[in-house]
């Protein structure tokens, strides 16, 4: 289960939200979106790194060619 | 009719003699049958080398007691990494087999590595000026580790405590990567194919590979000195770290790798941001996102009030003084509306022209400007159209003043 939004994109949106509020030249409506879209996207910085759980696969051959399975790390 | 089978016919009936190709495929059939010469390492010293037109090298491994003739075939001589020569010491590996037509059992190498100091570095030495030579350690091809792996890629040897080491150190420390291993033999004659193989393998899969191994003899480390695994690496399509051995140990691959690591563990820790570090950084972006809307709460509600005193009758006025136009229309709106707004309107034409008397030289003259005329009325506004001598009357905000000019300089 890959996430479909990255930790880097999730952390590189929320420093443009608080670049966008920081010019200061942004009507409120648009503020308070980026904010709110700024704090949506730091709880899920938060959430990734909180769930954050390492997986480890190896590549093996098969017939339908490479394909990665769980390795154990012994 | 199989050799199997005139194998036992020679047994159970009377003795018929072999035709020499027979007897040629029975010793060709034992060896290739014998589990122990399917795969062999041999060390040896290196003697009589031929290149074959076809692209093959023949020679001879020797050591103090016997010999025996070899053959590395040219799809394994173009990717040998060695150079053969007269005297020196190898380790190679093949299989045995018997080579009929001169009745001579023949050692085909597939792979092979020098053995011994002497030949090491004699090779290394090679290797490396030639690649050298070639700007493959140039420090403007070299690349940076991304900064938030998503895939982190392992060369190593599964039975190896180097992939424990970095598996466990970025378990630590950047458990959001998931880790792709790809297994390669790591030491012996074999090793390099093994490395370039699970190198191009792995090199599309993720953002970075570490090219792992824990410590060993100068020996052991040789498949790092493989030419065509130095341009495997070089040929990634992302970073590759070079972790072999200990700090002191050095190969090829950390000279052609975009980043050296002194060990496996080391190499973890260089490919990995570290976590509570990155959780304080989205804190801070957090903090600022925070501080970011506050100040422009703070911004928009000083503009409120200012829009606000803008809207009052005062604050118009200034708006409508720079604007005649929409003086007019309004004016009108407001001289056709109530009393008050008739009164209101006489206001703000009254401000208006106080606005426009603002404009004029007179506040010019408030503001220490001066106007200077000479006897005939005509203004002076240069140095060139007054002469010494010439009488100037100088108007200022409270009056005039009489002035001789005594003599002129020109700025």
């Amino acid at each position: 289960m890959t996430e479909e939004v990255s930790f880097e994109t999730s952390l590189a949106a929320l420093e443009n939200k608080v670049e966008a509020l920081a010019r200061g030249d942004v009507p409120l409506d648009q503020a308070l979106a980026a904010f709110e879209e700024g704090l949506a996207l730091y709880r899920r910085c938060h959430e990734i790194l909180a769930r954050a759980e390492q997986r480890v696969t190896r590549l093996v051959a098969a017939t339908e060619g490479l394909v990665e399975e769980p390795l154990l790390p012994g | 009719m199989t050799r199997a089978m005139l194998a036992s016919e020679s047994r159970s009936e009377a003795p018929r003699p072999l035709t020499v190709t027979e007897l040629t495929f029975l010793v060709r059939d034992t060896l290739r049958s014998n589990p122990l010469l399917a795969r062999i390492l041999v060390r040896g010293e290196v003697g009589s080398v031929q290149a074959a037109a076809a692209g093959h090298v023949f020679f001879v491994l020797k050591d103090a007691n016997a010999q025996i003739s070899c053959v590395v075939f040219r799809d394994d001589a173009e990717g040998l990494g060695v150079e053969l020569g007269d005297g020196m010491e190898v380790v190679a590996s093949g299989s045995l087999d018997f080579y009929g037509r001169r009745g001579e059992v023949q050692f085909a190498v597939c792979a092979l590595m020098p053995a011994g100091v002497g030949a090491f570095w004699a090779t290394f030495q090679r290797t490396r000026k030639r690649l050298a030579a070639e700007g493959l350690f140039d420090a403007a091809r070299k690349r940076a580790a991304p900064r938030f792996p998503a895939r982190i890629g392992i060369v190593s040897s599964e039975a190896g405590a180097a992939l424990h080491d970095v598996v466990a150190v970025l378990r630590r420390r950047w458990p959001l990567a998931e880790v792709v291993v790809a297994p390669a033999l790591v030491q012996g004659p074999e090793a390099p194919a093994s490395l370039r193989a699970a190198l191009a393998v792995i090199g599309g899969r993720v953002d970075i590979v570490i090219l792992a191994r824990g410590g060993g003899s100068l020996e052991d480390l040789w498949c790092f000195n493989d030419e065509g695994l130095a341009r495997a690496i070089a040929a990634c399509p992302v970073p590759v770290v070079s972790a072999v051995g200990h700090e002191t140990d050095v190969t090829i691959a950390d000279f052609v790798a975009d980043i050296r690591a002194p060990t496996p563990s080391a190499a973890g820790e260089l490919v990995s941001p570290d976590l509570p570090e990155v959780r304080g950084e989205a804190r801070a972006l957090a903090e600022d996102l925070v501080r970011g809307i506050r100040d422009a709460l703070r911004a928009h509600s000083a503009r409120l009030a200012a829009a606000q005193e803008r809207l009052s009758p005062k604050g118009l006025s200034r708006d409508i003084a720079s604007n005649r136009a929409h003086l007019r229309s309004l004016a009108a709106l407001l001289v056709s509306a109530a009393a008050r707004a008739v009164e209101q309107s006489r206001q703000l034409a009254e401000f208006a022209a106080r606005r426009l008397q603002a404009l004029s030289p007179q506040a010019t003259l408030e503001r220490g400007y001066a106007i200077v005329r000479d006897a005939d009325g005509r203004l002076v506004t240069s140095v060139d159209d007054a002469r010494p001598r010439d009488s100037l009357s100088v108007r200022l905000r409270d009056g005039r003043l009489h002035v001789l000019v005594r003599g002129k300089e020109v700025s």
